[in-house]
């Protein structure tokens, strides 16, 4: 059989197997340290008991949700702060370099200020995870809507459109694959920063359990933990090229 | 045809015209100061005719675009339209641009019924008034696909039938075949005549191609050298319907050299100066 004609999912799945199967193989053979690097047998045996003994299903559940709530708050806020600079050009003028400052700035070192408002709970995690990602998402709206083609603005204007569907018949569907590319990397550091927080301030889902995993020295626990992480933001970032390809259809 | 004949045929015929364009003038602020773009242009588009606009690059054709389709304003002088006076875009100027302009996130249909959407057409009807035009462009099986899978040729038959399903007056056009290989350019210059043919539509083609301009026009304008004026107004004296073969006709021939001629004083003018504006960035 043609390499080709076997499916990408196929051959992605093989390759993590196989690079377990290395990663196995070096530690059985002492060539790589059980004591720094768990057998990845033993991480995948400890799934029955971080379900039993640990509530990760609760966990996943808890930080899932809010990963989303922090999601639709980054996507709702940042895409309106960014349609909102691209109306008043002053704004943008006046604060483009302070929103690309704080995207850059390690937001999460502010964490005891946001526990000194919202207090050692959901909220702080929140809106911490809202404040990381949200610089990406306004500076890539921003600049989807100053990147309409001229041409087609000029379209909008030969058929006398209102200003509403001037913005969004034409402007908005044609800034979209850049907004999402802002979505994307504001998706991403608002979920670092969540569950560096949940690490933190040792409270939640999987951050916390990662913490108390790795206080107690369960290494495979860490890294099976660490496994659902991945699975929260493979399934937040499968919802959102859906969406995308559903709003923006076309490529 | 000299300029100042124009401006006597211009007064002649203002009655059976749908577009009359009368001492235009458009001056640009830049750092070394004003500069004329377009200088006193007069002439008219009468009803059903093919009008082209020649001249070298830097002319201010695509000012005068902008102009007749109401996306500039600022200019001395008078644009009417059926006996409108125009003040902005006006609904019986259909524009095809230059650059790319279909929606790529819209399918063929959509694309083409959008004027009709924006105008709140019920869906039933616009899509039925579409597949016509896209049928008439040759696009018929296409309806469903987006331009991202159609050739360049392809996606400028979808903008030119979203310019024509909205039944303009007048249809505008910027060189729409400028980014286009030749070959392609006479096959879509042979779709255009069988449109204009089939509809009568009155045409205005800004155009710096001059086998393009014979082959399709009525009438072809030439144009000055910066500041843009009309220099010379040229009737193409080839039968009609009109098809591709045109092009190897010896009258055909004629025409090109006649309009060359003219054109060839400008270009180079054209050329010199952009020639001494890059030795004078360089300096």
């Amino acid at each position: 059989m043609r390499l080709a004609a076997i499916p990408p999912l196929a051959i992605g799945l093989a390759t993590v197997g196989l690079a377990l199967g290395v990663v196995e193989t070096l530690l059985l053979l002492g060539l790589l340290n059980q004591f720094v690097i768990p057998l990845p047998s033993a991480v995948l045996g400890s799934f029955g008991r971080l379900f039993a003994e640990e509530q990760l299903l609760e966990r996943l559940m808890m930080t899932g949700s809010e990963a989303l709530a922090a999601s639709v708050l980054v996507s709702v806020a940042g895409i309106s702060l960014g349609v909102l600079l691209y109306k008043v050009r002053i704004l943008a003028l006046a604060t483009e370099p302070w929103v690309a400052a704080v995207a850059a700035a390690p937001v999460v070192l502010a964490y005891p200020l946001f526990l000194v408002i919202f207090g050692r709970s959901a909220a702080t995690i929140i809106a911490m995870g809202f404040v990381a990602g949200l610089a990406p998402v306004i500076l890539k709206t921003l600049e989807g809507l100053k990147g309409v083609r001229k041409s087609l603005i000029n379209v909008g204007l030969s058929y006398n459109l209102t200003p509403a569907q001037q913005f969004w018949k034409i402007e908005f569907p044609a800034a979209i694959p850049t907004i999402f590319v802002g979505v994307r990397l504001g998706l991403v550091f608002a979920l670092i920063n969540l569950i560096g927080v949940e690490f933190l301030i040792n409270f939640g889902g999987l951050g916390q359990l990662i913490n108390d995993l790795a206080e107690r020295y369960d290494l495979a626990g860490v890294f099976a933990t660490i496994v659902f992480v991945i699975l929260v933001s493979v399934v937040i970032f499968a919802v959102l090229e859906r969406m995308e390809r559903w709003l923006r259809p076309g490529r | 045809m000299p300029a100042a004949a124009a401006k006597l045929r211009l007064a002649e015929t203002v009655k059976e015209a749908d577009l009359v364009i009368d001492g235009v003038t458009m001056r640009f602020e830049t750092r070394e100061g004003a500069v004329t773009a377009v200088d006193d242009m007069s002439f008219s588009v009468e009803r059903g005719e093919f009008v082209s606009i020649i001249g070298p690059s830097g002319c201010g054709k695509s000012t005068v675009f902008n102009i007749l389709g109401g996306l500039v304003r600022g200019y001395e002088g008078k644009v009417n339209v059926g006996g409108d006076l125009i003040s902005g875009p006006h609904p019986s100027i259909g524009m095809v641009f230059q650059e790319e302009s279909t929606f790529p996130w819209r399918t063929v249909l959509d694309n083409v019924a959008f004027p009709l959407e924006v105008k709140g057409v019920r869906k039933a009807e616009r899509h039925e008034k579409a597949r016509h035009f896209i049928d008439m462009v040759g696009l018929n099986g296409f309806e469903q696909r987006y331009p991202a899978e159609l050739s360049g040729g392809m996606r400028q038959r979808v903008a030119i039938a979203r310019t024509l399903v909205f039944e303009p007056k007048i249809l505008l056009m910027d060189e729409p075949f400028a980014a286009l290989d030749e070959q392609t350019r006479l096959l879509l210059g042979d779709k255009v005549l069988k449109i204009q043919e089939e509809l009568k539509q009155t045409t205005l083609l800004i155009t710096h191609n001059i086998t393009e301009a014979v082959q399709l026009s009525d009438r072809v304008i030439i144009m000055t050298f910066r500041p843009g004026k009309v220099k010379r107004i040229v009737d193409i004296r080839l039968p009609r319907p009109r098809t591709g073969d045109v092009v190897g006709s010896e009258a055909f021939g004629r025409h090109v050299a006649e309009i060359w001629n003219d054109l060839r004083e400008e270009a180079s003018r054209g050329m010199a100066e952009s020639e001494a504006g890059a030795r004078r960035r360089k300096a």
